[in-house]
C-alpha cells in the first residue's frame, strides 16, 4: 500500500521538558538519498535512534517500511557515530561484519553459512574482500570504516542511517567513500540517510537535503533557502551557492 | 624433580587441591578474556572483596558462607549497576564504595562470631589445601555451567565486549547481557576464593588471559591457550610452596607474576 519507507508526521520528542525535536514531518521513499545537516546538539543522532526504534516518540507518528521502526529493524542497516572500540580487540574483519546479522539470525542461534556468505558480499561491496581474515586492528582508519558500513549492509537493508560517516577518515578516502554511497543507492537501491556536517562534501552526492535544528526544515529536494539556514543554525550565514556545493560560514562567534 | 612430584601427589589433599587448581584454571581462562575485553577488571575486584561481606555474615548466622558470599557477590553486581550514574556518582566510585563495605561488613561480622575468625586468613589469601572434594565438584560443575552459556551466548557476548553501542541499536539486550556477565563473574570470584583468596583472585582472573592475547589470535584459541596457562600456574605454584613450606595462593600468583613480565618483555 505503501512506497514510502519513511513516514514521520507531526513527531516530537521531549527531555526533561524541552523539546528535542519539534514537529517532524519527513517522508523518505526508495532509493531516496538524504544528506541531514544541522548544527551540533540539532538532534540528528536522535532523530536516526528514533528511525531505529531506540527512542519512541512522544507525540507524532512514524512509520518505516508501513510498521513500527522496532519491526523494521530487520530491514535497517545502522552506523553509529563513532565506533570506539579496542585497536586490539582479537577479531577478525569477516566476524566484524558478521555482527549485522543479528538480527536475522536472533538470540541463541548460530552463524550459518548463509551468513558467512552475506559477510563476505558485504566486503566484496565496500572493496575490502581481500581483508576478510585480518584482525580489525590491523586495518587503516578508512578501511574500518568501510568495514563498519559492511557491517550495516550484511543484512540486506533496504534503508541504511550513517551517523557521521566519514568522521576520523581522511579527505582523499573521503570522496572514495561518497562513491561507494552512491553506488550504493543507485545500484543496489538502498535509501540513505546520511548524517553530516560537511554540507560541502555531501551536497555533491545526495539526492535530498535537509536541515534539522529541533524542526527540520526540508523541501523534499536539495535546495535550501538562505532562510532555512539561518533559522536552523541559528545566526546569520554568508552562503556562496553558484549552484552546488553550497557552503555554509559562520559570520563570527 | 620427578620423583618429588610424585612424592607430593600421593598425598590426598594435595590430589584435591590440585584439581580444584586446574578446573579453576580452565574457569579463568574462560571468563577471565571476558573480564578483559569488556574492561571489567576493577569491577570485578569490588565483587571479590563485597564478596566478604556475605561470607562474615554467613558465618555469624551460621550458614554455609559461601552461599552468602556469592549472593552478595552478585548483589553488588546489580547495586554497583544502579547507583552508578545515579546522583553524580560514577561507576567507580561507587565500585570504592561498594568493595570497601563489603570488606568492612565482612570483618566486623568474622570477628563477632567467636570461634571462626582464624578463617579470615584464608579468605582474605586463600588456602588451596584446605579445599575438600565437594568444593572441586562445585567448580567444575560451575565451569560447566559458564562453559555452556558462553557456548550458547558467544556471538552475543562478542558483539556486547566488541561493541555494545552498535548492539544496543540492532537490539541486543546489552544490559542483561552485562549483568549476566557480572553474575558469571559474581560466582566463579567466590569460588576461586578458597584457592588464592579474595585480595589475589583477580590476578588469577586477569593474568592468564593477559598473556594469552599477548601470544595468541582468535578468542576461541586465547580461551585455550589461557586455560593451559592457568593449569601451569597452579600446578608450579602448588609444587613451589610445597618443597618451600610457603603460602600456596601467593605462590601461585607470583608464578603467574613473574610469567607475566617474562612475556610482556618477550613480546615488546
Amino acid at each position: 500500500m505503501t512506497a514510502e519507507i519513511v513516514s514521520i508526521d507531526n513527531l516530537w520528542i521531549f527531555r526533561e521538558e524541552h523539546a528535542i525535536l519539534e514537529d517532524i514531518n519527513l517522508k523518505l521513499e526508495r532509493a531516496d538519498f538524504l544528506g541531514l545537516i544541522g548544527p551540533n546538539g540539532g538532534g540528528k543522532s536522535t532523530l536516526l535512534k528514533v528511525m531505529l526504534g531506540l527512542i519512541k516518540p512522544d507525540k507524532g507518528r512514524i512509520r518505516i517500511f508501513g510498521m513500527e521502526p522496532e519491526a523494521a529493524r530487520a530491514r535497517m542497516g545502522y552506523l553509529p557515530q563513532k565506533t570506539i572500540f579496542d585497536q586490539n580487540f582479537p577479531i577478525k574483519v569477516l566476524e566484524v561484519v558478521q555482527m549485522g546479522r543479528f538480527g536475522r539470525t536472533g538470540l541463541f542461534r548460530r552463524y550459518g553459512p548463509a551468513d558467512r556468505n552475506a559477510a563476505y558480499c558485504a566486503l566484496e561491496a565496500v572493496g575490502m574482500e581481500d581483508r576478510a581474515d585480518r584482525e580489525i586492528g590491523a586495518l587503516s582508519g578508512g578501511e574500518q570504516q568501510r568495514v563498519f558500513v559492511a557491517r550495516s549492509l550484511v543484512s540486506d537493508p533496504e534503508l541504511l542511517l550513517l551517523d557521521e560517516p566519514t568522521a576520523g577518515v581522511d579527505s582523499s578516502q573521503q570522496t572514495d567513500f561518497y562513491e561507494l554511497l552512491c553506488h550504493l543507492n543507485q545500484d543496489m537501491g538502498i535509501a540513505i540517510v546520511l548524517v553530516s556536517h560537511d554540507i560541502t562534501a555531501i551536497s555533491k552526492y545526495v539526492g535530498k537535503i535537509a536541515c534539522l535544528n529541533q524542526r527540520l526544515y526540508y523541501h523534499g529536494s536539495k535546495e535550501l533557502t538562505n532562510e532555512d539556514i539561518e533559522k536552523a543554525y541559528g545566526c546569520p550565514v554568508e552562503m556562496i551557492a553558484h549552484g552546488t556545493p553550497h557552503r555554509v560560514l559562520r559570520k563570527h562567534d | 624433580m620427578i620423583e618429588l612430584q610424585l612424592d607430593l601427589f600421593q598425598y590426598d589433599f594435595m590430589r584435591v587441591a590440585l584439581a580444584a587448581g586446574l578446573a579453576s584454571a580452565v574457569l579463568c581462562g574462560i571468563i577471565g578474556i571476558y573480564v578483559i575485553l569488556n574492561k571489567i577488571v576493577f569491577i570485578s575486584d569490588g565483587i571479590a572483596h563485597a564478596a566478604f561481606g556475605g561470607i562474615g555474615l554467613g558465618y555469624f548466622l551460621g550458614f554455609d558462607p559461601l552461599i552468602f558470599g556469592v549472593g552478595s557477590a552478585v548483589l553488588t553486581a546489580v547495586g554497583i549497576g544502579m547507583v552508578s550514574g545515579r546522583a553524580r556518582v560514577s561507576e567507580d566510585t561507587a565500585i570504592g564504595v561498594f568493595m570497601a563495605t563489603g570488606m568492612a561488613l565482612g570483618v566486623m561480622l568474622l570477628t563477632l562470631s567467636k570461634g571462626y575468625a582464624r578463617d579470615l586468613y584464608g579468605y582474605l589469601f586463600g588456602n588451596i589445601l584446605a579445599v575438600t572434594i565437594n568444593d572441586v565438584l562445585l567448580i567444575s560443575g560451575l565451569t560447566l555451567a559458564i562453559m555452556l552459556l558462553i557456548y550458547i551466548l558467544y556471538k552475543e557476548f562478542l558483539i556486547m565486549s566488541f561493541d555494545p553501542v552498535y548492539g544496543e541499536a540492532i537490539g541486543l539486550p546489552v544490559k542483561s547481557l552485562r549483568l549476566l556477565l557480572l553474575a558469571m563473574v559474581a560466582f566463579s570470584v567466590v569460588v576461586l576464593i578458597k584457592i588464592v583468596g579474595i585480595i589475589m583472585v583477580i590476578a588469577l582472573l586477569t593474568i592468564p588471559g593477559a598473556i594469552s592475547r599477548q601470544h595468541l589470535k582468535g578468542l576461541p584459541s586465547i580461551m585455550a591457550g589461557s586455560a593451559v596457562l592457568g593449569s601451569i600456574f597452579v600446578t608450579v605454584g602448588l609444587i613451589v610452596s610445597y618443597m618451600l613450606d610457603v603460602p600456596s595462593g601467593a605462590t601461585i600468583i607470583l608464578t603467574a607474576a613473574i610469567f607475566f613480565f617474562l612475556s610482556t618483555l618477550y613480546s615488546r
